[in-house]
């Protein structure tokens, strides 16, 4: 077994200790990042070393109206006077966390089987590809017309993916190569479509890509009425966990999947074609990253630019990383940072630097992709790694 | 030199490796250190060479404590290591290969060949070693290659010597040549830690023999012991090293290779035409040196690895097979025990149910339909404990913590639960207790009575001779012939270097 495979099963194994130390240690270093830079902390930087107090002062304060803005911003505005605007910042964290919730479930499948899925992007852009194609161009009755736009994204997406298992089976390709590349490829597809007026090109539309809005029979039914904008994504975010569950830990194939994870010796032993498996895997793995592509392209009510993926197919890396590869861990990671999402235009409001929300999402994965060097800081003892 | 080891005792967490070990070689001396796999003599020699730190006790050289930070301070104190697994560059020289990390320079700081050319050629004749300084590692046979080792750490001005299982990879005839320069060697006033669990070479070479059990030492024993006191010693009961086995009953042809070649990773012919037949009720024992093309026959016969085209078929039940998928090889009828069960065998990660179904997945009794059947799964495991004796607190453990002894027969247990026509044992017992010997060599020996075709492949020759109806001896991808079980130790000695009988 090679190293980084070594790693990755360290990775994946992270046990809830260092789970929840990495997340500790992310918002400590957020939240001296978020103090620090401060438009009024950096104010008292003159008066340091007459008065250190004041600078502490204005600093804890900073960081404790950043924490109330967010939760404000994702969970419960608390200075709402009306309900709607009082409950809709929960509404947002489920609605922006679905898509990284399918999209991680999908990121997480390829860790179970081995496979590092950076194409995320690539992959989602695909299915964007294939239900903007449905929803702007064919009429349907409703219902039917959004249930067939989602099952296009999903075989788009899927094809995408078994296209990288397929390259890494027959050639030897690493995924990371090919998952990368083919970000471009399809980023470019994408907007070339979207340029082109027999198309994807909006009717009417000048010369900048971009499609027409999804048809009304395609979109994304709302839940809560127009006031919300969230819509049946989260319940087919929780779906998806429920089906990964079962796909992962109760089927004959994720069994073998998660066989060819751990040990591709042993499985081409008992007989598991392990090429094939790497085919399928990343098909799979694609399929759920393609369901976050309908959510993308299906919840939207204007016309699609190509920014539509809005990152998510990176996120997720992040997503499956924090949620440790498992259905619960993975909707929970989703659901945090769906909040940091939701609530980061808040923070922005309140001149509390929302940017500190990437670096700490960014830092909690560091410090979990890093195993050895939680340890070192909190002292953990050695994982035993088989 | 005269080594002292006292009180020696290293833990890892709870588990304590060595507990007060007590040990004195006297300069000249073949100490034997005689223990099963897993009873703490790799430790305790790691603790020697530095490469552990001990909990406790000291190390005395000539009466002197000695505090070894790792393995530069053993060996500058004089203390040289052979390890099962040899830490030579195959591109290199010998010459070059002696003084790496040690290199003799010259004027304006180059390498010094000639210097280390001398080196090597002083002590190669001054113990019979017969090796070429100009000689490329990658040429020269494993028996030469380990006396590189030994030169190596000699040059180094090694007092005390540790050879641990060095006689794993070696021929009998080679095992006797190592065995003479050991004698060389003590005769010169070097001290040799002989770590081995093999009785019969402890009987030959040994001055004094150290039993160590559960990390401690439970006795010393004289080399003109019984093989079966030994034995008793090392496994801390009585211990019946014959196996049980009847005449047997050979029915029809179940497996016939036929001129079969195929390649290893390297693309070079690891099994050249080899042809033979094995028959229901018989055990047919492929002997060898290690990497004489034993692993790479085995693999082909599951289809892990393709023949070579234009040779003849491999056949089973009349079922031709050639280059099949595993899957195919599978469902024809053959279990198949694998050399490294850690690496082909076992999903460490697994629980030992999940482990029990790994080539299960495709059909009954694991499944019911694409669900995994938990219920029939949690049955069959509970019995598959129950009958094989695996010694774990449920089946829900990982297969990764068990004890290697455990561990083998959790495949032994899956491969011989399916209904097959033919098995391959592949070293079944290497790595494995004493105890799990005997029962493992005794379910072999059962399904051979229960009439179907076993291959055994083992570099053991106390293995072979125990179990085999038939013995094939393989060198250099060849069966060099296919002999009586009756054929004395000698002359498949010779076999097993190429000589036909």
């Amino acid at each position: 077994m090679s190293e980084d495979n070594k790693l990755l099963k360290e990775i994946m194994s992270g046990s809830p200790l260092r789970i929840t130390l990495s997340v500790l240690l992310g918002f400590i270093i957020g939240s001296i990042f978020m103090a620090v830079f401060n438009e009024n902390v950096v104010a008292t930087y003159a008066s340091f070393f007459s008065s250190p107090g004041t600078t502490f002062q204005v600093a804890g304060q900073t960081i404790v109206d950043g924490y109330v803005a967010l939760f404000n911003g994702s969970i419960i505005n608390l200075s709402a006077d009306n309900p709607v605007s009082m409950f809709r910042p929960i509404t947002e964290t489920l609605r922006l966390a679905a898509p990284l919730i399918m999209a991680g479930l999908g990121v997480a499948l390829g860790f179970r089987v081995g496979l590092f899925n950076v194409g995320g992007t690539g992959q989602l852009i695909m299915g964007l590809l294939g239900a903007t194609w449905i929803s702007t161009r064919f009429d349907l009755p409703w219902g039917l017309h959004m249930v067939v736009a989602l099952i296009v994204a999903i075989i788009f997406a899927g094809a995408t993916g078994g296209l990288v298992g397929f390259l890494k089976a027959k050639t030897g390709a690493h995924e990371v190569i090919v998952t990368i590349m083919l970000n471009y490829v399809a980023i470019d597809l994408f907007t070339f479509f979207l340029r082109t007026p027999s198309l994807l090109l909006e009717h009417g539309g000048g010369g900048n890509p971009k499609s027409d809005p999804p048809a009304l029979t395609a979109q994304f039914p709302r839940l809560l009425g127009d006031s919300f904008g969230l819509n049946i994504g989260i319940i087919l975010a929780i779906v998806a966990a429920v089906v990964y569950w079962w796909l992962m830990e109760r089927s004959t194939i994720g069994y073998r999947f998660r066989m060819v994870g751990h040990n591709a010796n042993a499985a081409r032993a008992a007989g598991i074609s392990v090429e094939r498996t790497y085919v399928w895997a990343m098909a799979a793995s694609a399929a759920f990253i393609g369901l976050a592509a309908a959510n993308q392209g299906l919840s939207a009510t204007s016309g699609l630019t190509s920014s539509i993926h809005a990152n998510i197919g990176f996120d997720a890396i992040t997503v499956a990383l924090l949620g440790g590869s498992r259905a619960r861990g993975v909707v929970v990671a989703g659901l945090v940072f769906g909040a940091f999402k939701a609530g980061s235009p808040t923070m922005q409001i309140l001149g509390v630097s929302p940017e500190v929300l990437g670096i700490v999402q960014a830092l909690i994965v560091l410090f979990i992709a890093a195993p050895p060097l939680i340890r070192a800081i909190f002292r953990l003892p050695k994982a035993e790694v088989k | 030199m005269k080594l002292e080891l006292r009180g020696i005792t290293k833990r890892f967490g709870s588990l304590v490796a060595n507990e007060n070990i007590n040990l004195v070689v006297e300069s000249g001396e073949i100490r034997s250190l005689l223990g099963e796999n897993g009873a703490g003599k790799s430790t305790l020699m790691n603790v020697l060479y530095g490469l552990y730190q001990a909990d406790g006790g000291e190390i005395l050289l000539d009466g002197k404590v000695q505090a070894f930070k790792g393995p530069g301070d053993a060996m500058a104190a004089g203390i040289g290591m052979v390890h099962q697994h040899f830490m030579l560059i195959p591109v290199f020289t010998v010459a070059e290969n002696v003084v790496l990390g040690n290199e003799p320079v010259n004027a304006i700081g180059g390498l010094d060949l000639d210097t280390a050319r001398a080196r090597v050629k002083e002590i190669s004749d001054r113990f019979g070693f017969d090796v070429d300084p100009d000689a490329l590692v990658e040429d020269l046979p494993v028996g030469i290659q380990q006396r590189v080792e030994i030169i190596k750490a000699l040059t180094r001005n090694a007092k005390v010597l540790v050879l641990d299982e060095p006689t794993a990879v070696l021929t009998p005839q080679e095992t006797d040549e190592l065995m003479q320069i050991m004698r060389e060697l003590a005769k010169s006033g070097t001290s040799i830690i002989f770590i081995t669990h093999k009785l019969r070479e402890v009987q030959a070479v040994a001055d004094k023999i150290t039993v160590i059990r559960q990390g401690k030492v439970v006795g010393e024993a004289d080399p003109k012991a019984s093989a079966s006191e030994l034995a008793s010693l090392m496994v801390g009961r009585e211990v019946d090293l014959q196996v049980e086995k009847a005449a047997n009953k050979v029915g029809e042809v179940v497996l016939s290779v036929a001129n079969v070649s195929v390649l290893d990773d390297r693309e070079q012919r690891a099994v050249d035409n080899v042809s033979f037949e094995v028959r229901a009720g018989e055990i047919l024992a492929i002997a060898g040196v290690q990497g004489n093309g034993q692993t790479e026959l085995s693999e082909a016969l599951l289809g892990l690895r393709h023949t070579i085209k234009g040779g003849g078929d491999i056949t089973l039940g009349g079922q031709v097979l050639n280059n099949l998928s595993v899957r195919k090889h599978l469902e024809a009828g053959i279990g198949y025990v694998p050399e490294d069960r850690k690496k082909d065998g076992l999903v460490s990660e697994f629980s030992i149910a999940e482990n029990f179904m790994l080539n299960g997945s495709f059909g009954k009794p694991f499944t019911k339909g694409i669900n995994i059947d938990f219920a029939s799964r949690d049955e069959i495991s509970a019995k598959l404990i129950e009958e094989f004796d695996v010694r774990t607190q449920s089946a829900s453990t990982p297969a990764g913590k068990l004890s290697g002894g455990n561990q083998q027969k959790v495949v032994v247990a899956r491969e011989l639960s399916r209904d097959v026509k033919l098995l391959i044992a592949s070293q079944p017992t290497r790595g494995v207790d004493v105890g799990s010997i005997e029962f493992i060599h005794e379910r072999i020996v059962a399904e051979r009575d229960s009439g179907r075709a076993v291959i055994l492949i083992s570099t053991e020759l106390d293995e072979v001779l125990a179990l085999a109806d038939r013995i094939a001896v393989m060198y250099r991808g060849r069966i060099v012939g296919i002999v009586d079980a009756k054929t004395s130790r000698e002359t498949l000695g010779k076999m097993m270097a190429g000589v036909a009988a």
